[in-house]
């Protein structure tokens, strides 16, 4: 079976065949999985098929409407419409992930720390994680934004910084499990450092519980682009992303040019709703408890 | 005479993902009114399956062919409806596990007066009343007060008494009992079986008791049948069948049970007898004390415990649950630091010990724990398991010296070295804790200490794992902390003995001396508890066990 060849490495594989069956047999996953994958195409690969100049603006060719050059129209100072969703797709697919991925990390080593110490230093901690989840997180996120004026660079340590909270929760608690485990208290029974209880023991069986926020985390992080960029403190001009482009087209919608509202929503709402498929059907994969 | 339980050919198939897999095959057996028969085996032997078909409990994915009838009613073709109105009523079911057969929000009185009227046509206040009466006749003081506890109240001896009461509440024909003593302490497992003795007799109940206990058959059937790979291998009267097996793998079951000896000239059957032990001291607590928690709800965990291994010898640390034994093994490792007293390891103090020199210290030390499932990391291979000492300790040490040295310590476990690619999933129970003495073992420890090794294991493989460490400590010469709670066990195996009770050291001596001629009460009545795999020699024993019961309580 699966799992005899995969220890012919020596190693028991991560994620064994099992699970993938699992998850393949989750349509809705698969789905998630195969829209992520045609936007990520779509926004990366997409501007070598269908090239648009996306820095400078065109009087000429301004509030088109969608013809056979310019697929989805263009925009009030003439940027193709479709090579705009690729160019401000890009930005929003990679402050999502990587932002979604900041937090992830973040949270992990600080819930398994948490965790793992226990006592005050956990008390501490986790006052300090209740507290972060009082406030907002739009609101940090908005003020943050409206002072500093970050690049993409900037947007993913803030989005990072505001979203590691649950991440965090989620670890602590997997942790908490795991440091009992026989295992651990083997390896710690014989002199193994704490270090290596975490690095050897906790973090790799904690690989399901942290995938699966990951995942969630990305989506969240996604939206929140889309909001920070929709009020016009995300990034800017002439960057754009998904959330900008639906401010920049808002006024637009009144005067029947949807092209320039509808792609950018439909977008979001794709690949967020991916996003979180693709959580569902990894939870469910690997069985563990994530939100929701 | 009419069967209150009569199987004929029953068969079970589960279907799982992998195919279908059959659980029992052609088992045929009765029960007749105030009897008990005894269904024994080892894990996966399909006893437990047996006794769910008996009810109609069988989980979904399961099909039963062949006729099982309960006082005259078919199970196999019934309808939910007709099973509801049998179970509780015509036929009850005891499970192992106390604490999960009872609602934890619901006060037990009203748990056992719910039984009554699904079945009686009661008031709500007889109902409660007869609750009451049942408490009282399973033994549960102060009934009335008691009877509007909750669960967590409870001990796990009384919540098993209130699983009895229960599964009595409708004067049944029959009782399954799966494991009914098997989470109980044995002082506790005594009392609950002489509990339902009483109970069988005084109503005329038949009895199926599901267990691997061969001790608990001695003391409580009337007749047995033993169980292999889904079939039911030898069926008889209880002395014939444990006294007198005819079949081979009754034979060698039995001689895998490991047997308190009773009476005997005192000389030991322990690998090292407990005066010679004069070798410098391994690991010494010295008036160990500790409690768990703060202000009025703490615990106090351990008192005053001193106790010595030296070099060379193995000390059996037994005691009921809560005794505090395996807090007391935790203390010598270093992994719970104690409030006062001292602990010292190869002669040095460990608390004042930091750093390398405690790293250093805890190199000499290799540790079993019970269960064979958590103590392995199940992300990792075999050789990455039992290679984790050397990773701790000898850095230096390369990646294929590294593999050479795996191979040779699961070679001393007797495991193939091909095992090392595996992962401990695919590995059985036996395996795992053979995988997990291979690591205490790679670094060639002065100190192996065992807490509980074997407790989760079937007695044949219990055995094998027990000889393994025997024999490997009779050419490595490691001293050995062995922690149980199962005296046959460590007097097979240990040299000298600490009797722990409630956090504290009851009594200690040499194995042979303690457990024959205990000097306290206690220890005398946990021995009295312990039945034997003889039922000749447990109704003696039993008998002394009540008037000993019955003198102390006068």
């Amino acid at each position: 079976m699966s799992v005899q060849s995969a220890g012919r490495w020596g190693l028991v594989a991560q994620f064994p065949a099992p699970l993938i069956a699992r998850f393949a047999r989750n349509r809705l996953a698969v789905g998630g999985l195969l829209v992520v994958a045609l936007f990520l195409l779509f926004c990366f690969v997409g501007p070598t098929l269908y090239s648009t100049d996306q820095i400078h603006t065109d009087l000429t060719q301004v509030n088109l409407h969608p013809s056979g050059s310019h697929w989805l129209g263009t925009d009030a100072v003439g940027h193709d419409e479709l090579g705009r969703l690729m160019y401000g797709g890009k930005v929003s697919l990679l402050v999502g992930l990587a932002a979604g991925v900041l937090a992830t990390v973040i949270g992990t080593l600080w819930g398994s720390i948490a965790g793992y110490a226990g006592g005050w230093v956990d008390a501490v901690m986790m006052r300090i994680v209740d507290a972060g989840i009082a406030i907002p997180a739009l609101f940090i996120l908005l003020v943050v934004s409206a002072i500093t004026t970050p690049g993409v660079p900037g947007l993913i340590v803030i989005l990072g910084l505001v979203s590691w909270l649950v991440p965090s929760r989620l670890v602590r608690a997997e942790t908490l499990t795991l440091k009992r485990r026989d295992y651990v208290l083997t390896l710690r029974a014989i002199g193994g450092t704490h270090g290596r209880a975490i690095a050897r023991h906790i973090l790799p069986n904690s690989v399901s519980t942290i995938v699966v926020a990951a995942t969630f985390q990305v989506a969240d992080a996604i939206l929140l682009v889309a909001y920070v960029s929709y009020l016009g403190l995300g990034v800017q001009p002439p960057s754009t992303d998904w959330g900008g482009m639906l401010s920049a087209g808002l006024t637009a919608a009144y005067s029947g040019r949807w092209w320039l509202i509808v792609p950018p929503g439909l977008a979001i709402i794709l690949v967020v709703c991916a996003f979180n498929a693709i959580g569902d059907g990894l939870r469910d994969a690997f069985d563990v408890r994530g939100r929701g | 005479m009419n069967s209150i339980l009569e199987m004929e050919n029953l068969g079970v198939v589960f279907s799982t993902e992998s195919g279908d897999v059959p659980a029992v095959r052609g088992v045929s057996l009765r029960v007749e009114p105030g009897e008990t028969l005894a269904l024994v085996g080892e894990s996966g032997s399909g006893k437990s399956t047996v006794a769910l078909a008996a009810l109609g409990l069988l989980p979904g994915n399961a099909r039963a062919s062949g006729g099982v009838s309960v006082g005259g009613t078919d199970v196999v073709g019934a309808g939910e409806a007709e099973l509801a109105r049998l179970r509780g009523r015509t036929a009850s079911m005891v499970f192992q596990e106390p604490a999960t057969a009872l609602d934890p929000l619901t006060r037990i009185g009203k748990q056992i007066a719910e039984v009554v009227r699904n079945h009686r046509d009661v008031s709500r206040q007889e109902a409660a009343a007869e609750a009451v009466e049942l408490l009282r006749r399973v033994g549960i003081p102060d009934p009335e007060r008691r009877a509007s506890a909750f669960p967590f109240q409870l001990s796990g001896g009384q919540r098993q008494r209130v699983v009895i009461a229960m599964a009595i509440a409708n004067s049944p024909g029959l009782l399954v009992a799966d494991e009914p003593t098997t989470a109980l302490d044995v002082t506790v497992q005594a009392e609950i079986l002489d509990l339902l003795r009483a109970l069988a007799a005084d109503s005329g109940t038949g009895v199926l008791l599901v267990t691997h206990n061969m001790g608990v058959v001695a003391d409580f059937a009337d007749r047995v049948a033993v169980m292999l790979e889904g079939e039911i291998v030898e069926t008889g009267a209880v002395e014939d069948v444990l006294l007198r097996p005819t079949h081979e793998y009754t034979r060698r079951l039995l001689a895998a049970v490991p047997r308190l000896a009773v009476t005997g000239s005192g000389s030991g059957s322990g690998s090292v007898v407990g005066e010679e032990a004069e070798g410098a001291p391994v690991v010494e607590l010295r008036d160990v004390s500790l409690q768990f928690g703060r202000g009025p709800r703490a615990v106090r965990a351990l008192e005053e415990v001193s106790l010595t291994v030296r070099a060379g010898e193995t000390v059996g640390l037994v005691g009921e649950s809560g005794s505090g034994k395996s807090t007391a093994a935790r203390v010598a490792l270093g992994l719970v630091a104690p409030e006062s007293g001292g602990v010292s390891l190869f002669g040095t103090d460990l608390r004042k010990a930091r750093g390398r020199a405690r790293r250093a210290l805890l190199a000499g030390v290799g540790v079993v724990l019970q269960d064979p499932v958590a103590s392995l990391d199940a992300r990792m291979s075999v050789a990455e398991c039992v290679a984790e000492p050397l990773r701790v300790h000898r850095r230096g040490m390369g990646a294929g010296e590294r593999r050479e040295r795996v191979a040779e310590v699961l070679e001393l476990v007797r495991l193939p070295r091909e095992l090392a690619r595996r992962g401990p999933r695919e590995l059985s129970g036996g395996q795992r804790q053979r995988v997990s003495l291979a690591r205490a073992l790679v670094l060639e420890p002065r100190l192996l200490v065992a807490d509980e090794p074997t407790s989760a294991l079937d007695v044949s493989v219990q055995q094998t794992v027990l000889e393994v460490i025997t024999e490997l400590q009779a050419e490595l010469g490691f001293a050995c902390l062995f922690v149980s709670h199962d005296l046959a066990v460590v007097q097979q195996f240990a040299g000298r003995v600490v009797v722990m009770r409630g956090g504290r050291v009851e009594e200690q001596g040499p194995t042979m001396s303690t457990l024959l001629h205990p000097e306290t009460e206690y220890t005398r009545r946990l021995i009295a508890a312990v039945p034997v795999p003889d039922p000749v020699l447990q109704r003696q024993r039993r008998e002394r066990r009540v008037a000993l019961g019955t003198e102390a309580g006068a």
